[in-house]
């Protein structure tokens, strides 16, 4: 019995069916939203609203032919996509919206289980990078630099950020640090710079625009994807909708008081909050235009970083008040 | 590292094809070397075997965007050549097609520089006002994108007093929605980094390069046909030249939108004061042997037919030179020393139009780079056998 929860556990909910179920809604989501802002209608055609525009996608990218090129590190080339995908889906199952038994760490619910979540979400961006420089083409392998680069700006602003909630409530179990926030709601409020530090940082993460640095068609065609069609192309893309979920998931659980509830009334606390910060997100895409790599990494290290620590500051200064 | 990528013929960023190989360093250009021929057509050649009537409509499809320029641009020409005096009437409405056309170019290209800056947003504002405009050009004169309202001695299509009203209100619309993208234009933070220093070209450089259009006027030379040299109505009519001195991506989009706020006020002058009278005069089949130089302002810059008649109802030779052309000396000017991801947003900044500036074509072997002449039917029959011969290749390597 116990194997068989498990296997439900990872294969059904809260393991992949669900996650892809609930990424494609979200990307229909944010495609509809940007398209609302810029004065076009979005999907409308498959589905009701066009809500199964992005799963048609999905499998038509499935039966698209699989090219892999002469020059690319075969091995390499063909595994990355699957290992982006595990590690995503893996991240999605430490969230506190499954974990919400306080009482009871478990494997999927433990001390330090934020930091796994990081480090989890941080791996795609590795990834990525050797995705790119396996294909050896010039245009994927100017998207792979660019990718690394601009991963060291953002990375340290969002982990100073997403940690200084963690340091206030004392805890670095993520089910905890919602707790911790259940019961005093006011206190969220003190993480407000951090909230906004973050939502920009994962936007960075998610390579959305003002920071789609990585693949910007007009400038490197495809960029890291270059080379990539069919399945592969698939699943990075399932990997980067699965990542915007577990990413606003992870941001409503640290900074707007996580999923209260138990099941059921958890379950909708997540599905409006990652909303929310999707909503944010895509608030920002259609309001900003590309920028440079450079001017990333200026930006992150002279305005992101130093938020972050000013934010890590108030919480601490704010810790020693309240003890 | 230095290595070469290839922009083009075939990318994201061009919707015409060239060839733009750059040497970079990391992000940065150390060399530029830019390839055309890609779209050549043979439209000079075609007009030699064309009447001077059939010839509009020869010229009016050089260009998809600014048909109308081209084709005003022959006309302008031709009319001198035959001493065709055409009546103020016809000469109003030619100049005030030619200014919508230029508000739909302008509009078009902010579009496209705000998706080559990667805001798709300002792109799709712009272009869907941009759909405005187009419906008056389909209003006067029945087509959206070849207009084909000039005829030698006038224009084809009268407007009426309904038609009138109804420019007057789009172009009132259009005021305020452009005062707006000059507003984002200049002031959105992420886009002003992105264009802002970004492709500097010097004053002095614009001069020695014979930049022409918005490009120069970005770089502070004051250059526009329409004021240096007014042909018809333009001596008429109150309009500012517009100018910037930041001589980068930022002071062609401020040029661009200046200007369409320009042509909204000269199209408002040329509505209120359309005089009364015949439209067109009957024009002769041949014109006197002769040669003449006409120009005219393209939304892109000045452009220049040369035209030669041999006393026949054919010209003897058409030389068009178009804008682009013009202005591609600065844009390798421009590239060097950019950045990879300035590329598309410099290129796109002079408003390319390459099938315009297409007048050769080379044939260079993909090995050997040996350039050779060859005769169309031998090219032809190359093709062929190529093709029968030759089994399908996969997998196939080609060299820069």
């Amino acid at each position: 019995m116990a194997v068989v929860r498990t296997l439900l556990y990872l294969v059904v909910y809260p393991g992949l069916l669900f996650l892809f179920v609930y990424s494609t809604f979200c990307e229909w989501f944010d495609r509809k939203v940007y398209a609302r802002l810029q004065n076009r209608m979005g999907p409308t055609h498959t589905g009701r609203f066009g809500l199964l525009q992005p799963i048609a996608d999905f499998f038509k990218l499935m039966a698209k032919e699989d090219i892999v090129p002469e020059a690319a590190d075969k091995r390499l080339f063909n595994i990355l996509p699957v290992v982006g995908l595990a590690v995503v889906a893996t991240a999605g199952l430490l969230l506190p919206v499954w974990n919400f038994d306080l009482a009871n760490p478990g494997p999927t619910s433990f001390s330090g289980d934020i930091i796994v979540v990081l480090y989890l979400l941080s791996l795609p961006t590795l990834i990525l990078f050797l995705a790119a420089w396996a294909s050896t083409n010039p245009f994927a392998t100017i998207g792979g630099a660019r990718v690394l680069t601009m991963f060291f700006g953002y990375e340290v602003p969002l982990f100073l950020a997403v940690l200084g909630p963690a340091i206030l409530a004392d805890s670095w179990r993520l089910a905890e640090i919602a707790a911790f926030y259940q019961a005093k709601p006011l206190l969220l409020l003190t993480n407000l710079l951090g909230f906004i530090v973050a939502v920009i940082a994962v936007q960075a993460k998610l390579e959305r625009t003002p920071f789609d640095i990585p693949h910007a068609e007009t400038e490197i065609v495809g960029g890291t994807f270059t080379e990539y069609s069919g399945k592969k192309l698939a699943l990075f893309r399932l990997t980067f909708d699965i990542e915007l979920v577990i990413s606003s998931g992870l941001l409503a659980a640290v900074f707007l008081g996580g999923f209260p509830g138990g099941a059921v009334v958890g379950f909708l606390h997540f599905v409006v909050k990652t909303l929310f910060v999707i909503f944010l997100l895509s608030l920002l895409r259609a309001l900003t235009s590309r920028i440079r790599i450079d001017q990333v990494v200026s930006f992150a290290w002279k305005y992101l970083a130093p938020l972050a620590v000013l934010q890590l500051l108030v919480t601490i200064l704010l810790k020693g008040l309240l003890s | 590292m230095s290595f070469q990528i290839p922009i083009g013929p075939q990318h994201p960023a061009l919707k015409e094809p060239i060839s733009l190989r750059m040497t970079v360093e990391g992000e940065v250009i150390t060399d530029v070397d830019m390839r055309l021929g890609y779209n050549h057509r043979g439209m000079e050649k075609l007009a030699e075997e064309k009447s001077w009537l059939q010839n509009i409509y020869v010229t009016e499809r050089i260009c998809g965007i600014c048909s109308h320029s081209h084709a005003t641009c022959y006309v302008q020409g031709v009319e001198k050549l035959m001493e065709l005096a055409p009546p103020r009437r016809g000469l109003y409405i030619r100049y005030l097609v030619a200014e919508l056309e230029r508000v739909h170019s302008h509009l078009l290209w902010l579009g496209v520089a705000g998706h080559e800056a990667g805001f798709d947003s300002f792109f799709m504002y712009t272009w869907r006002d941009r759909e405005i405009v187009m419906d008056l050009l389909e209003m006067i004169s029945g087509n959206r994108v070849h207009y084909a309202i000039n005829t030698l001695g006038g224009v084809r299509r009268d407007i009426d007093e309904g038609q009138k009203a109804k420019i007057l209100e789009g172009v009132a619309t259009l005021r305020k929605r452009s005062e707006y993208y000059f507003y984002i234009g200049a002031n959105e933070p992420s886009f002003v980094a992105r264009i802002a220093g970004v492709g500097y070209l010097s004053k002095e450089s614009a001069i020695a390069l014979c930049a022409v259009g918005p490009v120069a006027r970005a770089s502070g030379v004051a250059r526009d046909v329409r004021k240096d040299d007014p042909c018809a109505v333009y001596g008429e009519l109150d309009f500012e030249l517009a100018t910037a001195d930041t001589c980068d991506v930022l002071g062609r989009v401020v040029v661009r939108v200046k200007e369409l706020l320009e042509s909204y006020k000269l199209i408002e002058q040329m509505v209120k004061g359309l005089p009364a009278g015949d439209i067109a005069v009957k024009a002769p089949r041949k014109a006197k042997p002769g040669e003449v130089v006409s120009r005219y302002e393209a939304p892109r810059g000045e452009n220049i037919h040369y035209i030669k008649a041999n006393g026949t109802d054919k010209p003897e030779r058409l030389k068009v030179r178009a804008p682009t052309l013009a202005n591609y000396p600065a844009t390798v000017e421009m590239l060097r020393k950019g950045f990879i991801a300035d590329i598309p947003l410099i290129f796109a900044a002079i408003d390319p139009c390459i099938c315009c500036a297409e007048r050769t074509v080379t044939l260079v072997a993909a090995g050997s780079g040996e350039e050779s002449v060859v005769r169309m039917s031998d090219l032809r029959r190359r093709a062929i056998a190529r093709h029968q011969n030759a089994p399908v290749k996969r997998n196939a390597v080609w060299p820069l």
